[in-house]
């Protein structure tokens, strides 16, 4: 059985990033065969985090939180945008974590925030924090903005980002969902794309 | 069984009336209140060390000295003696004079501390923590075994021919104990040397206590000191008492939410639920306190941690007054039960009978031709 834990880090009821969260473990379920999810809502945890801050020491549910990520195979970890970075609750949650416990351990980052203006915080936050944690981080970031929620792009990247996770934590029981390569200038030599083809991608399908 | 204190004289405001104390009115209450351990009939003080404010207790050996010519009983420690930043060469000398100062009412608990800039203040670096606890404690160990000593490590200079003096009473050094609240290495250590192990307990869950003791215990077994049930253990612990619980609540509480450790964070009722501290009447004191064995096993040290937080002297010397009437019923209570071949603490007594008696340690150096035993041999030399 693989295990999945979700951490996500929105603050209202029901949350964007809660929403995000959840189409990202449905893509990563749907690409594995055998999976058990945890989800871990750090809103719940706020004050055990913050005690364990001062104290040095989990509460009981922020420790079973803890023993999650330590016998997962791969995490979701989906935070808010406060202030330009990951809010400060997602941040002290990996700040009390155990050092080593994401040591190798597979990745998908992902944010939420109400303007496409701060997407590139996964890769200037997100992608160091956990750099520095000694995780591998899937190559595909999943950013969301408010807007993102009508349209149907959101899903095509979810479903690569879930795809790559993944193919990271071992099994997958569909090619289809696992990693989508690009083209390269020389497959285009190789084998054109047909114009028929590219007349439907220019008009969106 | 023993019973007693331990302190690293924090000078706190109370927070009921905003008043710190100076450190000269701290430096006195830490003598007052181990004057008044031994009184109520408690069988250890423990104090040390911390090298910043707001704490006075420095390096304790001066205070364990006073304190031990003022009273007649009670056994001295430390709680912590820094292994890490402290010359061992120093601690090996301190602590065989204050053994003959005393008549062997000594023992030390070695620690690392946990301030970081002790470590480049003396010199050291904090990442080399637990090499240095295991270095240093190395050493130590050989200047009070070994009347001469030839040595060679990373972190001190070198020592060729070195005698440590005093040597130690009666040819017996101090006992040890090895504190840590959550490095599995120190445990390892205390086992590998057969001495004891202290868990400090008050700041973390009964758990993470009952797992290093467990390591302790194992490894002591494997080391072949003694049955897994023989280890030498000591545990911290906490407690606030009134005859009335719930006066206990009211009074404990301003201090307990302001304390430097664990202020401003869990509740009173949480902290006291995940931890072994205990706020409440004489006899919910009693019951958590017993009730520490089932988790570390039957052990041999018990020290509370009373003195803190900005709490009054006064306060201090009720509750310590509150302690000894509740003496009796803890040592009768650890003793129910405890299987025969569970050791009590070694003290002096007990090492010197285990090592064949008394002897005379002294080492009678010959005259050496620099100063010679007397000043007229120096000069004929020179």
């Amino acid at each position: 059985m693989t295990k999945l834990v979700v951490i996500s880090a929105g603050l209202s009821v029901p949350s964007s990033t809660r929403l995000l969260a959840d189409r990202l473990t449905a893509g990563t379920v749907e690409a594995l065969e055998d999976v058990e999810v945890t989800h871990v809502e750090l809103r719940d945890l706020a004050h055990q985090v913050t005690d364990q801050l001062l104290t040095g020491f989990p509460g009981a549910e922020l420790a079973a939180a803890q023993d999650a990520v330590r016998a997962a195979d791969g995490l979701i970890v989906v935070t808010p945008v406060f202030s330009a970075s990951y809010s400060g609750l997602f941040k002290s949650f990996f700040d009390v974590l155990e050092t080593g416990l994401l040591d190798g351990k597979p990745v998908l980052v992902a944010a939420t925030a109400g303007t496409a203006r701060h997407s590139l915080v996964l890769e200037h936050a997100l992608r160091p924090l956990f750099a520095y944690l000694h995780a591998v981080v899937v190559p595909t970031g999943v950013f969301a903005a408010s807007e993102d929620f009508a349209g149907t792009d959101l899903d095509a990247r979810v479903s690569r980002a879930a795809g790559e996770l993944a193919l990271l934590m071992g099994k997958v029981s569909s090619v289809d969902s696992a990693v989508s390569v690009r083209r390269t200038t020389q497959d285009e030599f190789a084998e054109p794309t047909p114009f028929e083809q590219l007349l439907r991608q220019a008009s969106g399908r | 069984m023993q019973f007693g204190i331990f302190t690293v004289g924090d000078v706190t405001a109370d927070p009921t009336t905003g008043r710190t104390p100076t450190e000269h009115e701290r430096i006195k209450a830490t003598v007052a209140i181990a004057k008044k351990a031994e009184e109520v009939g408690l069988d250890v003080f423990a104090t040390g060390e911390h090298h910043n404010p707001p704490f006075i207790a420095s390096n304790p050996t001066a205070t364990l000295a006073y304190i031990g010519a003022q009273t007649e009983r009670i056994i001295l420690s430390t709680a912590t003696t820094l292994i890490t930043t402290t010359d061992p060469v120093l601690i090996a000398e301190d602590y065989a004079k204050i053994q003959h100062l005393t008549d062997g009412r000594v023992d030390l608990m070695m620690g690392r501390g946990n301030t970081g800039p002790v470590y480049p203040w003396f010199g050291k670096d904090i990442r080399d923590g637990i090499n240095l606890a295991v270095e240093n404690y190395a050493l130590l160990r050989r200047l009070w075994d070994e009347d001469v000593v030839n040595w060679e490590g990373k972190y001190r200079t070198p020592l060729q021919g070195y005698t440590s003096t005093p040597r130690p009473l009666d040819g017996v050094a101090p006992f040890v104990w090895h504190g840590s609240i959550r490095s599995p290495e120190i445990a390892e250590q205390a086992a590998y040397y057969g001495d004891g192990f202290f868990h400090n307990h008050i700041f973390w869950p009964a758990g993470h206590t009952k797992q290093m003791v467990d390591l302790y215990r194992r490894r002591f077994e494997h080391y072949g000191h003694g049955a897994y049930d023989e280890a030498i253990v000591g545990l911290g612990g906490q407690f606030f008492m009134r005859k009335n619980s719930q006066d206990a609540v009211n009074e404990f509480r301003p201090y307990f939410d302001n304390a430097p450790v664990y202020g401003h964070g869990p509740s009173l009722e949480d902290f006291t639920e995940a931890t072994p501290l205990t706020v409440g009447s004489p006899q919910q004191v009693l019951e958590r306190t017993l009730g520490f064995r089932e988790y570390v096993g039957d052990y041999q040290r018990q020290l509370f941690l009373l003195d803190h937080a900005g709490l009054p002297l006064k306060t201090v010397l009720e509750q310590l007054d509150l302690l000894g009437e509740l003496l009796p019923e803890l040592r009768k209570g650890m003793a129910e039960g405890r299987p025969a071949n569970v050791p009590d603490a070694p003290t002096h007594a007990s090492l010197v009978a285990a090592a064949g008696g008394a002897h005379d340690s002294t080492v009678y150096a010959e005259a050496d031709s620099a100063t010679g035993h007397r000043a007229e041999d120096a000069e004929v030399t020179a």
